[in-house]
């Protein structure tokens, strides 16, 4: 059933967002917007001389689908290389639309698999995605993401 | 009086599906009404038996075609009460409706400096189509401002308006707020000003006998799929002086007299606004739509939404943390409303596991959203087949919801 797609994890991510703050010192900083919903949000990342991962935050507002991605995400980056985090981006990416099945393909996903049924709710891929491609776009140094 | 719902819900065959293994509550009428019965088998006797192109062969099938064609826009004409049928013009919608007027009329008409009047309420496609307007020809856009119930104020209208006003274009009915504009007063303020008015009527029009001659409106459009017809047909109503003063929107088949490489003339209304091939069968399933509802009388149909509103309005109210958004004196059967701690669309997701279509979003109406200062709202609206057992339904949804969310 459904409630597949509201799992504690996800519930206890939107309640508690981790994370969600200004980042100061932030390297690396991208607006998502999805016009769609109206989910808004901005990703901080803080990447070190040595190419890795410090810190990620967030802040905004969403959905809880949009703001636990969000939160699950920035809480994933951490410690990370921006390749991992581009690697991690393009499984998720491939997780929301259902090409990747987490128990059947390799992957470094760990707790994100909890978004593993959102493919079956195509009008809210856009909302698990935001703050992914918002992260990328930061990292790609683009200024604004639309998921629309 | 007392209308019949559960032999008329037996004309909407899409009513009896089941949705996730429940029974469909469709509540999203606001956005497209369901289909009786009639119109999908006008439309299918077109297809099955009737296929042909109008106005442009002699064989039979061509005349039969178009003699349906010509027949829907006489039903239209009685609907609206227009004076003449050359006075209807087939669109696909409310948008290109809007579109044909502001590069039609606008382009003609206005100059730099004029001014267009629109409210703060109004679907996207009666602000973009202005929007570009004024990009194109330097006119200028001038919004009249809303009260927390979601009404115009009417006072800041009449300060706007002037002698550079040109063109008012306001919605009847609010599709975000359920809000009925007093538009016979807008249309008479406009008119000692000089200004022609637009009406957009996609949600009033299954809300009440519209009589354009009556209004005085100088133009007034709707969809055909907000009104149990079709997608893919609209209509624009025009006063015929204004009609013929206009160029024409689209240039093709249909909508001229002569082609020349040296010259061309323009076909006489309606068909000179009606360039290519129209959407025949949807014209055909817009007139059976049309005679159906109408059969089923306003009064009754009015007086039964009310109760339905007055229900909903209450039951949802009943529930804790629920805020309707649009609380206008006036209105019709749409309840707007946010939950506390739940967004739109979880919710929206949340009750269509129960089988409930809701709307969630902005609604295209994203100023509204910014005035109250939301992202989004829910919105469950009501037409005459829904029933108070399905507002129930919505009402247990929204309450496992809050207990999923903990809100």
């Amino acid at each position: 059933m459904r409630d597949e797609l509201y799992q504690q994890t996800i519930l206890e991510h939107n309640r508690n967002p981790r994370n969600f703050k200004k980042l100061e010192g932030a390297t690396h900083v991208a607006e998502g917007y999805n016009p769609l919903c109206g989910d808004h949000l901005w990703v901080y990342v803080k990447v070190n001389a040595g190419g890795i991962i410090e810190e990620a935050a967030f802040e905004g507002q969403g959905c809880a689908i949009s703001k636990a991605s969000a939160s699950m995400m920035t809480a994933s980056l951490k410690g990370k290389s921006v390749d991992q985090a581009n690697e991690l981006f393009e499984e998720f990416h491939k997780l929301v639309i259902g090409e990747l099945k987490p128990d059947e393909h390799p992957n470094h996903l760990e707790k994100l698999a909890v978004f593993s049924g959102i493919w079956q709710y195509p009008a809210r891929v856009k909302c698990a995605s935001l703050g992914w491609h918002t992260m990328h776009g930061a990292l790609q140094k683009e200024k604004s993401i639309s998921t629309e | 009086m007392s209308l019949d719902i559960k032999k008329l819900r037996q004309d909407f065959p899409n009513l009896s599906i089941n949705v996730r293994g429940k029974p469909l509550v469709y509540l999203d009428n606001a956005a497209t009404t369901l289909k009786p019965r009639c119109v999908i088998d006008a439309m299918n006797a077109y297809y099955v038996t009737g296929v042909a192109n109008v106005h442009r062969g002699v064989h039979y099938l061509s005349e039969q075609a178009t003699a349906a064609f010509e027949f829907s826009r006489q039903v239209v004409r009685q609907f609206l009460h227009a004076r003449r049928v050359e006075e209807i013009i087939f669109t696909k919608g409310a948008t290109e409706s809007i579109n044909l007027l502001a590069q039609s009329y606008g382009r003609h008409f206005l100059k730099k400096g004029d001014e267009i009047i629109i409210s703060y309420m109004e679907h996207h496609s009666n602000i973009v189509p202005w929007q570009m307007l004024c990009q194109q020809i330097g006119c200028v856009l001038k919004v009249i401002p809303i009260n927390i119930q979601g009404e115009i104020i009417f006072e800041e209208y009449l300060k706007l308006l002037s002698d550079k006003t040109k063109i008012v274009s306001i919605v009847w009915v609010s599709n975000s707020l359920g809000t009925v504009n007093p538009v016979k007063a807008v249309i008479e303020a406009g008119h000692k000003q000089g200004a022609v008015v637009i009406i957009d009527a996609s949600q009033a029009v299954t809300h009440m006998p519209i009589d354009v001659q009556e209004l005085d409106c100088d133009f007034l459009v709707f969809s055909g799929h907000k009104a149990f017809g079709p997608t893919g047909v609209g209509v624009l109503y025009g006063k015929e002086k204004w009609l013929q003063a206009m160029p024409p929107y689209q240039g093709g088949g249909d909508m001229i007299k002569s082609v020349t490489f040296a010259e061309t003339t323009y076909n006489v209304l309606p068909y000179k606004f009606e360039a290519g091939t129209p959407p025949i069968a949807e014209v055909i399933g817009l007139r059976s739509a049309l005679e159906f509802f109408q059969t089923i009388g306003w009064e009754d149909m009015e007086e039964y939404k009310k109760e339905l509103l007055d229900y909903g309005t209450k039951r949802l109210l009943s529930i804790d943390g629920v805020r309707i958004i649009g609380t206008a004196k006036d209105k019709t059967s749409i309840i707007s409303f946010v939950v506390e701690g739940i967004h739109p669309h979880d919710l929206g997701t949340l009750v269509d596991q129960e089988g409930v279509a809701i709307r969630t979003g902005h609604h295209c109406t994203q100023p509204v959203m910014e005035f109250f200062k939301i992202p989004a709202t829910a919105r469950a609206s009501m037409a005459f087949y829904n029933t108070k057992e399905e507002l129930d339904i919505l009402a247990k949804a929204i309450i496992r919801a809050k207990e999923i969310f903990n809100a």
